[in-house]
């Protein structure tokens, strides 16, 4: 019963947040209703006994890539303007895609009878990582072996698309110099006298006091 | 559980002499290059030995738990992609040179692309499908994208990229409901039967069904049937010579093993439903790539829309499911990449630093000036027309059979009547090149003996294939039979 509870309130915030994401005008507001999108997932999962991936998606997704996306939405200066431009303009297509693709889920949803399986409880005395990382590396060995070539694909990418060996700002790092590096080369002892506490605070009250006025 | 990895050698070399590449490339100095070129053959050449070396005709060798599969069409279209792979190499090899383009990074990413291609020809699982996809995908974003300071390529390769993720979203949407519509499977030849067993218990397969709507969806973007072709034209043209060459050739082999593999190889039961989605794409991808194709002025942009029309060829002849339809189409594939090859590969020639051959009017009175050249893409825009004796007619000829073979006569007829509509731009380029006068001197800038002896000999296979097709037709059924 609690559990039933819990699951629909999960479900109901999940599903608004993830309404808000593409209706929301402010971009930020996107990427925040994101994030709740994936807590409550990531809810919704610990419910289905799969606590490492719920805390992988609250770590990993959560954690660094929404943190890495909310940079990148601040950094952009997106003008909301020009993006809505063409949304009447284009609205009578996606409306016609978007009932199609509707009437299809629902066509799926209510024919009877549904296909339900039962999923096998497993070995509840292995913990869940444990089995996670038993069927990773060794059923599942070779998508992750793909998956490894992947990630190494894309920081061949990433560095063939954005390092320029021809300019002069390609920065290059000399390990015998670093290490080969003495402590007069780095510190330089500068001498200095001390300054007169009330002059700074009473500039500092000036100041204050100008930025209030 | 299979934990043996000899059918898997020749995809662990290609890995590994990737890996050194890279580490080669990091440590060498910048006049010598030259050797990433030699590297990246010589893995080719490599994986085309081993290839051979490890196929036992006759039987199929699983490895991976089952999750890679090496059987006749497997190892047939592997060796295929090899040799292309090289002969891509040899065409490309001055022009990127030319034009400047990293050339350790260039083919490095190539290579990830050919083991990306690998991996899905021979996956036996959905998700070592995907994986694969997406492997050759981000190394085909990370190429088109390698001309960085050119403005086109930056937005072909954004178009690209953003249309990819979609549709591998759609792939993806498809095969989750596929996993749960049959109880949890992947492995493609455990998704047939637990398929089989759900019509036989006669119940509700709504949700396949539905499954079968995205992954059909997500397959085709890949292929470039309309309305998913959207992003063909702009990414042949906007990316430059060299990487419209990988894109347009030995990538298009890989997807269609690809496409056969899901949809014969896992979905093969739900056949009524997903050909008559194939039917309609092919239908509107012949009308669309022929018809638009006329309107255009760049070559490159022109053999997109040709593309397109090819790939609605194909999904014809996947439409009819039968033995002969599908060895029809591996026959059409591979020698479509062949003559693509020969084409792009005299484009590739023709252009030099500053100046790309790309407009139709640049190949004015190619025939004075180097008839040899003008021989050769005269072969190829024959061939590409479907007019006899060259390759192109026959392998049309070999899906239109297997068509009325089927009962699809309307749709051969359609497909007959489109491709003569097509012939119109394809014969505009010889006229081109024959009949008008040249208005700028058009120099060959390749040196290269290798690259232009195999220009030559693609040029002639053509023609060679077009005589004695059989040899060649043989094998493509036995891709298929086993």
């Amino acid at each position: 019963m609690l559990q039933t509870v819990f699951f629909y309130v999960f479900s109901v915030i999940l599903v608004i947040s993830a309404l808000q994401v593409i209706l929301a005008k402010n971009p930020i507001h996107s990427v925040l209703f994101l994030i709740l999108a994936f807590v409550t997932s990531s809810c919704l999962w610990i419910m289905l006994n799969v606590e490492f991936l719920a805390l992988t998606l609250i770590l990993v997704y959560v954690g660094a890539v929404m943190v890495l996306f909310l940079f990148v939405v601040m950094m952009l200066d997106i003008d909301i303007e020009t993006m809505r431009k063409g949304f009447w303009k284009n609205l009578p297509l996606a409306l016609c895609l978007g009932l199609v693709v509707l009437a299809e889920m629902v066509m799926v949803l209510v024919t009877k009878p549904v296909v339900v399986y039962q999923i096998t409880q497993t070995d509840n005395s292995i913990s869940n990582s444990n089995q996670l990382g038993w069927m990773l590396y060794t059923k599942y060995s070779y998508p992750v072996e793909l998956a490894s070539v992947i990630l190494l694909l894309g920081l061949v990418v990433a560095v063939a698309l954005t390092l320029r060996p021809s300019s002069k700002n390609a920065k290059y790092q000399n390990i015998a110099k670093q290490v080969a590096v003495s402590k007069t080369g780095r510190i330089e002892m500068v001498k200095m006298q001390a300054e007169k506490v009330e002059v700074i605070v009473d500039e500092k009250v000036g100041k204050d006091k100008e930025v209030s006025v | 559980m299979n934990i043996s990895l000899f059918a898997a050698i020749p995809e662990i070399f290609v890995t590994g002499m990737l890996v050194i590449m890279l580490l080669i490339d990091a440590f060498i100095d910048e006049k010598k290059k030259a050797v990433n070129t030699i590297w990246a053959i010589l893995t080719l050449i490599g994986g085309f030995v081993l290839q051979l070396y490890v196929f036992i005709p006759g039987k199929v060798q699983l490895a991976f738990n089952d999750m890679f599969i090496l059987d006749a069409m497997a190892c047939g279209m592997k060796l295929f992609t090899y040799l292309t792979g090289i002969i891509v190499v040899l065409y490309v090899k001055r022009y990127v040179d030319d034009k400047q383009l990293l050339k350790g990074e260039f083919y490095a990413i190539f290579l990830f692309a050919i083991l990306g291609m690998l991996v899905m020809i021979s996956a036996n699982n959905m998700l070592i499908l995907y994986v694969g996809l997406e492997l050759l995908s981000l190394a085909l974003y990370g190429l088109v994208a390698i001309d960085r300071d050119n403005v086109r390529s930056t937005e072909a390769a954004m178009k690209f990229f953003i249309l990819g993720a979609l549709s591998s979203g759609l792939l993806l949407y498809g095969i989750s409901f596929i996993y749960g519509a049959t109880n949890g499977h992947l492995q493609l030849e455990s998704v047939y039967a637990e398929i089989g067993a759900l019509m036989k218990g006669h119940v509700n397969n709504a949700s396949l069904v539905f499954g079968v709507v995205f992954v059909v969806a997500g397959l085709m973007f890949k292929l470039g049937l309309v309305p998913f072709h959207m992003w063909v034209p702009d990414v042949y043209e906007g990316s430059t010579l060299a990487v419209t060459t990988v894109i347009g050739t030995v990538t298009e082999l890989a997807a269609v093993v690809f496409v056969i593999r899901f949809l014969v190889g896992g979905l093969a039961l739900l056949g009524p439903q997903w050909s008559i989605m194939l039917s309609v794409l092919a239908f509107l991808s012949l009308i669309i790539g022929n018809i638009v194709a006329i309107a255009q002025t760049n070559i490159k942009r022109m053999l997109g829309y040709s593309a397109i029309s090819h790939m609605g060829f194909i999904a014809f002849g996947l439409m009819t499911t039968s033995v002969e339809g599908l060895s029809a189409v591996i026959f059409y594939v591979v020698t479509y990449v062949l003559t693509a090859l020969a084409g792009f590969g005299v484009l590739l020639m023709l252009s030099r630093d500053k100046y790309e051959c790309e407009k139709i009017d640049d190949l004015k009175g190619l025939n004075k000036s180097h008839p040899i050249y003008a021989g050769i893409l005269l072969l190829v825009m024959f061939s590409l027309a479907g007019i006899p004796p060259l390759v192109g007619f026959y392998a049309k000829l070999k899906i239109l059979e297997a068509l009325v073979a089927t009962g699809y006569i309307r749709s051969a007829i359609f497909a007959v009547v489109m491709s003569l509509i097509g012939a119109f731009f394809y014969l505009r380029i010889v006229k081109v090149m024959y009949f008008d006068e040249q208005d700028s001197e058009i120099i060959v800038a390749d040196n290269c003996i290798l690259g232009r002896s195999a220009l030559v000999l693609n040029g002639l296979a053509l023609l060679v294939l077009g005589v004695v097709p059989q040899q060649l037709m043989v094998a493509c059924l036995r891709f298929i039979t086993g």
